[in-house]
């Protein structure tokens, strides 16, 4: 037995019933590690211990003692002095932090080359990327350096690398777990999720992190993170476990046109045809405004990012700003000026207001369909440099991903199959805060096909 | 120079007295303390740290709001006001701008044209920053002070004269201590005030239509009513002279130098920032309109509502009742006082004379102590001119330190000066009677020989 085989929950009975010791678990990823990151960086960081279940944490969320770099140079010793919610939560269940995980800095890109510590590589082929900005997270689940990994999602950054691996990525609703610790790219739109084996492992994994903590204010019962939307009303019945018989899977129009690669439609074409033949209804749906949300999430983005990035001002912490990468200081550049008086309105402004009409689709799509599905990326996982110097061409790989997030709803990838060797993920979207139908659907599709079953080649 | 009337708004920034801070569980309680001992990832602007609302302080704007008959906000967000300066953890102050928490209010103030109204445009809530010092060649921060509860006022420009500022100045430091919101006291920093001062030819403003002149001046970073007092009339009479004189106005921040008696530059128009506020992405909106008839029970009766009463109540003097309601504790005690003399046909007006002329120490005095003062007095006080000559002699030569403070110009010691002749009587002198007797014999004294 390849105790790295193994998912989360099969791990857990497998110490239950006594198979092996924690520390047997532990010598086995840290062996594996050992062999596999130098080919990969999915690690910038690795905790040798003997107990827990070993699980990566992306490096933008704070590991109390353990340096936390957000892939950044500036903050390359930065040693934070408390660990975030979902550390805490995760440390309560028995889990350890085998380590943390390289990332594009700041959470910033879609490729996880824009790491001051260098590009994470794809487990599936070493010369394409992983996708972003959770790189070393999926890569690390995808090689089987972890038992499972956390991931923060801002605009697609657990869904799309997990798609490119070949791996499960759940980005949560917006304020179903706790941000307390994630050192934040857009505030208004960060998740942090799991990056799993599989389906089941996902859910338990949010099971554990999510909820209330009195520390993020948009986290909790009372508010309500879509400003306006009382999208809470349209939260469904969970679908009967285990099945999708008359559950009504929408397919919106827009995101299967001009623009997503032939051979990746084909896969996710077929994965709803599975979904159909296991007895769920497709239905076609439309979300009218998806033309605008790239513009409206490069605004938004931006503009946050430019506050957020503020404190780092090398005084108090972390080395000087001559330090960030060109990406964030593109953004800082972007951000800084949507915000400036005069421009307010003519960006800013209109791009909220973008964001409550992609909500509203969202909204009404729903009132016709259970979930939504189509394809994670346009396209499988490209070359390491290909799109490094043509910002707007790498933008658009998040065409599909980020109006989730504009509209704080979950989003799942599931492993639905190849494209020329490289995996392709079909994307589940829920309504606000109804996970559970999301993660049915997905364990519904995960289990009737055997997909989950193929592994890269890492026999180097 | 009469053909010039000025124009003046006051923004006003209160420190609440919490427990928490705005955003964190730290302590407000930052002054004297350790540098940097009340503070924790949030107010520090640590990597990840998220602001949580304090309540306590939601509750307290809204208590402030609500007594400047402000209404409370349908809908209200905190917005980040960025800007680069090293007390400023985060890189921005979590503030409020467009949808402020308590808008629409008014005071009427006391100024050289009688009373007038003045409209408070908005309260609302924002965090304090931490505090910088500079010593020899270095300087240090203490974050203590950051994310400390802040409260804006901001008025129309309505005041006319400085009277008028003062006015409201002193009444908002009052209503402040009577909501117990703030120890509004303006050395420690709890209250800060920043005036903007332009001038107009008179006449521009009537017929309605409220033509403001097109430039203002701030005048910021001054830390008492005087000060604040001297710089705007310092500040009218340069900007009418520079307007006499051909030039024109411009926008900027100036400050009051004490020792020079005059403002200076501190900030042109070309150097303000541009704050780039936009809704705080970490905070939900505040919907909270339904707590308004809450807060408004918890307001006690405003001071100048029962300067009002008990001139109405207790037949008694205006100028008396002001004095009466200076401080919660002091209308208290005389409410006290009164319901005690009513037992033993004390009338009001007696209790309220006694308090305002012998102004006994209401800490260590009980309101019936000084009811039976008062009856005391009532049967033997001592009328007898000579005697109160003699009384006023033995005081002075009783109390040489006394004398020789009031000889070298704090004349407020007479009160302790009287205070020893009333204790010797126990009481039995008028108070007032026995000051002008002290008065004279001092000032005699104080001639040159």
């Amino acid at each position: 037995m390849d105790i790295t085989n193994l998912t989360l929950i099969e791990t857990i009975e497998a110490i239950k019933a006594k198979k092996f010791s924690e520390e047997e678990l532990n010598n086995a990823y840290l062996k594996k590690i050992a062999i596999i990151n130098p080919k990969i960086n999915a690690f910038l960081e690795i905790q040798k211990k003997s107990r827990g279940i070993p699980a990566a944490i992306k490096d933008v969320i704070s590991t109390k003692g353990i340096v936390t770099t957000a892939g950044s140079k500036i903050l390359s010793n930065f040693l934070p002095q408390y660990n975030a919610t979902v550390i805490e939560k995760l440390l309560e269940q028995g889990v350890s932090v085998v380590g943390k995980t390289n990332c594009d800095e700041f959470a910033m890109g879609s490729s996880g080359e824009n790491s001051a510590f260098g590009p994470v590589k794809n487990p599936w082929n070493l010369a394409r990327i992983t996708g972003g900005t959770s790189a070393g997270s999926a890569a690390a689940v995808a090689s089987d350096m972890c038992v499972f990994a956390l991931g923060s999602d801002t605009g697609g950054s657990i869904r799309q690398p997990s798609s490119l691996c070949g791996v499960v990525g759940l980005k949560p609703s917006y304020g179903r777990v706790s941000r307390n610790g994630l050192i934040p790219a857009v505030s208004s739109f960060d998740t942090i999720g799991p990056i799993a084996k599989c389906v089941a492992d996902a859910g338990l994994i949010l099971d554990w992190i999510s909820g209330a903590d009195g520390k993020d204010s948009n986290c909790s019962e009372i508010a309500s993170p879509l400003r306006g939307l009382a999208m809470t009303s349209l939260r469904g019945a969970a679908a009967t476990k285990q099945s999708v018989k008359g559950l009504k899977i929408g397919m919106p129009k827009e995101y299967f046109s001009e623009g997503l690669d032939l051979n990746v439609k084909k896969v996710i074409e077929d994965a709803i045809k599975k979904l159909e033949s296991l007895g769920a209804e497709i239905v076609e749906v439309s979300l009218p405004h998806s033309e605008y949300a790239l513009a409206a999430y490069y605004i938004i983005n931006p503009s946050e990012i430019s506050s957020n990035m503020g404190r780092f001002d090398g005084i108090r912490f972390g080395s000087g700003r001559e330090d960030l990468g060109p990406e964030v200081k593109r953004r800082i550049m972007l951000g800084t000026f949507a915000l400036s008086s005069g421009y307010y309105d003519d960006y800013y402004a209109k791009a909220a207001k973008i964001r409550t009409l992609i909500k509203q689709d969202f909204e009404k799509a729903f009132e016709k369909c259970d979930v939504i599905v189509g394809p994670v990326s346009p396209t499988t996982a490209w070359n390491l440099g290909e799109k490094i110097d043509d910002p707007l061409k790498m933008y658009l790989s998040d065409i599909y991903t980020i109006s989730a997030n504009l509209a704080g709803i979950p989003g799942l990838s599931v492993p639905c199959g190849f494209s020329e060797g490289l995996p392709v993920g079909l994307q589940i979207i829920g309504k606000y805060m109804d996970e559970e139908t999301v993660l049915n659907v997905g364990e519904v599709y995960e289990q009737s096909t055997e997909w989950r079953k193929e592994k890269p080649n890492l026999s180097f | 120079m009469n053909n010039y009337e000025p124009v003046i708004g006051l923004e006003v920034h209160v420190e609440l007295n919490t427990k928490s801070k705005m955003f964190c569980k730290c302590s407000a309680d930052y002054f004297g303390k350790a540098p940097n001992t009340h503070t924790c990832p949030v107010c520090l602007g640590l990597p990840g740290a998220l602001p949580f609302i304090n309540k306590a302080a939601i509750e307290g704007c809204m208590k402030i709001g609500l007594a400047l008959n402000c209404t409370v906000s349908e809908k209200s967000l905190f917005e980040r006001k960025n800007y680069f300066y090293p007390d400023l953890a985060k890189g921005y102050q979590i503030s409020q701008y467009r949808w402020p928490l308590c808008v629409g209010g008014w005071m009427d103030v006391k100024g050289l044209e009688g009373k007038r109204r003045i409209r408070i445009n908005r309260a609302h809530q924002e965090e304090d920053t931490g505090k910088l010092t500079h010593a020899s060649g270095t300087t240090l921060i203490d974050f203590n002070r950051s994310g400390v509860p802040l409260v804006e006022i901001v008025t129309e420009p309505d005041f006319k004269n400085t009277t008028e500022v003062r006015d409201y100045a002193k009444k908002l430091q009052q209503l402040f201590r009577y909501l117990d919101v703030s120890n509004a006291d303006m050395e420690r920093g709890d209250m800060r005030l920043e005036a903007n001062v332009s001038v107009r030819v008179k006449g521009e403003g009537e017929s309605g239509k409220e033509e403001l002149p097109n430039y203002r001046v701030e005048l910021k970073n001054i830390n008492s009513f005087r000060f604040m007092v001297a710089a705007i009339e310092y500040e009218i009479k340069r900007q009418i002279k520079e307007l006499e004189e051909g030039r024109t106005l411009k926008q900027e921040t100036r400050g009051w130098d004490e020792d020079k008696k005059s403002t200076y530059l501190q900030r042109s128009k070309e150097d303000a920032h541009d704050y780039r506020y936009f809704p705080e992405p970490d905070l939900p909106e505040l919907r909270i309109k339904q707590l308004e008839s809450r807060i408004k029970e918890e307001i006690p009766e405003l001071p100048w509502d029962k300067a009002k009463r008990f001139a109405e109540e207790y037949g008694i003097k205006d100028a008396d009742a002001q004095i009466l309601t200076e401080t919660r504790q002091l209308a208290e005690y005389f409410e006290a006082a009164v319901v005690h003399g009513k037992k033993h046909g004390v009338e009001a007006k007696a209790v309220a004379n006694y308090i305002v002329n012998a102004k006994p120490d209401i800490d260590n005095f009980l309101p019936t102590q000084i009811i039976e003062e008062i009856k005391g007095k009532k049967v033997g006080v001592i009328e007898d001119e000579k005697e109160l000559e003699k009384l006023a002699s033995e005081a002075i030569e009783e109390n040489p330190g006394l004398v020789e403070t009031y000889k070298r110009g704090k004349v407020t010691v007479i009160q302790a000066i009287i205070g020893s002749v009333m204790r010797k009587t126990g009481g039995k002198v008028n108070p007032n009677k026995i000051r002008e007797i002290l008065e004279e014999r001092l000032r005699l004294e104080r001639l040159p020989r």
